[in-house]
């Protein structure tokens, strides 16, 4: 009977120690991958300055939309929370970046203070769902307009045109485009569109293709110097460019055209119209130029407002 | 069901790549594990305190550590002390690592089932630690040990797939590119799911026939 107290005490004494000791080597890693590139500078939101006031007189004809927004006294929007200085959400729960401040931009617009806004995080593959099914309002979060997209929903904009670019160390000189990444490793988000064009124009080669789950793990590798470049839409990339400006940059030859749009209910034609004006005022205003160089625009990168598309 | 042929079809390549990706990651870490789960699998139950105390703690920090935490302590930490692994073999050393612990448990339990009576008797003949071991414990222990260790192969099998969030293209990452194809994910998943069935199935009947082989009155 003694023993097996004995033996009782000293299993749960080294399961106790054990657990311990796991705790301990693992709570360095998901840092590691998440928050590659520096907690101290990037992880706390700041926004660009901007000032979005609400309308007062807002009116949008004929919009079921618009009614709903105006009864109900706030907007639901759409947002991404894991791309810094685009979607992002910090450890204070604070969310800022570009989309995240064309999103608040629009709310004014439509007569709802931008502290209203309720965010919902909805990944990419269910965007489509969440907008017909009125679960959001509008969505901005790096929203390419596809013409398969557009027989779901509809999209204002572009606001912004972004391109497969890549990312790599500040002091990488060899990485000029492209036809330049033969025989180097290349890393994007696993099965994603422009990791698989990478492997279907043969890039480079098939073993020199990394894919981790998020960005981040691969800007994580990219600072380890085990990947040599990391690929995806130039906008990603400049947020985290952005982020750690000092040891990483962006390419700056894009290789493909995505257009991000709004999206927006698709019948909605009276909303569409009026968010194209809105979009088109803060072109020539200089408000989307204050978002962008308070956001994006801090990784070096300078950007001007695309021409809008009204179909 | 036309459609769901055409998923597999149209993809062919990218199954065949993925699934040969998730047999070599099992083989390698199959072999490795029962290796080093034997090696801690005798220190466990060796007379000397020092190995035993290695092998009780080793199985206890790696059993308590999820295995993703084992990979990502392989990849985005151990390249922090400028080593320099690749990442298939990173995965292949997490998937050993883990399951070995796994193992040695299994060979543990095992030997516990032979009679103390048994290794006294082989002492008392003179023989040494390794004899008794390998000669007269061991080999009784091997058929209780044949149900649980085909266990730790499937469930480690179904393991592999926790490399594809760490740049190994196998079964498990089949699913985020059939995704942005835009493939029915349904379909996928259930091809996946019969790929892993195929796999499984022969590691079954391993089990069925060591059983009848070793199958002993007692």
């Amino acid at each position: 009977m003694r023993m097996k107290r004995v033996a009782a005490v000293a299993m749960m004494a080294s399961l106790a120690l054990s657990a311990a000791a796991c705790g301990k080597e693992g709570e360095p890693t998901p840092s590691a991958g998440g928050n590659a590139s520096g907690a101290a500078q990037g992880d706390t939101c700041k926004s660009s300055g901007a000032t979005f006031t609400p309308k007062t007189d807002a009116a949008v004809a004929g919009s079921p939309a618009f009614e709903k927004i105006k009864a109900a006294g706030k907007v639901s929007v759409g947002v991404k929370f894991d791309q810094p200085n685009l979607g992002y959400k910090d450890a204070q729960g604070k969310r800022c970046g570009f989309d995240i401040e064309i999103a608040q931009y629009v709310a004014s617009t439509l007569g709802v203070d931008p502290t209203k806004i309720e965010y919902k995080e909805i990944a990419s593959a269910n965007r489509e769902t969440a907008i017909k099914g009125g679960e959001v309002d509008y969505y901005v979060g790096t929203y390419s307009i596809t013409d398969k997209r557009k027989n779901d929903i509809s999209f204002a904009g572009p606001y912004f045109i972004a391109g497969q670019d890549l990312l790599v160390r500040k002091d990488e000189t060899s990485i000029t485009g492209k036809d330049t990444i033969k025989g180097k490793k290349v890393c994007s988000a696993t099965g994603s569109t422009p990791i698989q064009k990478v492997r279907d124009e043969g890039l480079t080669e098939a073993n020199n293709i990394v894919e981790f789950k998020t960005y981040s793990e691969c800007v994580s590798q990219l600072l380890d110097k085990k990947v040599d470049a990391v690929t995806t839409d130039d906008a990603i990339l400049k947020g985290y460019a952005a982020q750690n400006p000092d040891e990483l940059k962006v390419v700056g030859q894009p290789f493909s055209t995505e257009k991000y749009g709004i999206g927006l209910p698709k019948d909605d034609k009276a909303l569409r119209d009026y968010v194209n004006d809105q979009i088109e005022a803060a072109f020539t205003n200089g408000t989307w130029q204050k978002i962008y160089d308070g956001t994006l625009g801090k990784s070096g990168s300078a950007g001007t407002p695309p021409k809008l598309e009204r179909y | 069901m036309g459609a769901f042929f055409r998923v597999l079809t149209d993809n062919g390549q990218l199954f065949v790549d993925g699934f040969t990706n998730t047999v070599k990651l099992f083989l390698i870490a199959a072999v490795g594990s029962l290796v080093l789960g034997t090696l801690l699998g005798a220190m466990r139950v060796s007379p000397v305190p020092a190995l035993r105390a290695f092998g009780a703690t080793y199985v206890n920090l790696v059993r308590n550590t999820p295995l993703t935490l084992v990979f990502a302590f392989l990849v985005f930490a151990v390249p922090k002390l400028d080593v320099n692994i690749d990442y298939f073999p990173s995965a292949a050393i997490a998937l050993t690592v883990y399951t070995s612990a796994f193992v040695c448990e299994v060979i543990r339990s095992g030997v516990n089932t032979v009679a103390a009576g048994q290794a006294e008797a082989a002492r008392a003949l003179g023989m040494t630690f390794g004899q008794v071991l390998t000669l007269i414990v061991l080999p009784q222990a091997l058929r209780a040990m044949v149900p649980p260790m085909m266990s730790v192969y499937i469930a480690m099998l179904k393991n592999t797939t926790i490399a594809a969030g760490f740049s190994v293209l196998e079964a498990g990452a089949i699913p985020a590119y059939m995704a942005e194809r835009g493939e029915p994910q349904f379909a996928v998943l259930l091809w996946i799911t019969i790929g892993f069935l195929i796999l499984i199935l022969p590691l079954v009947a391993l089990q069925r026939f060591l059983e009848r082989k070793w199958r002993v009155a007692r």
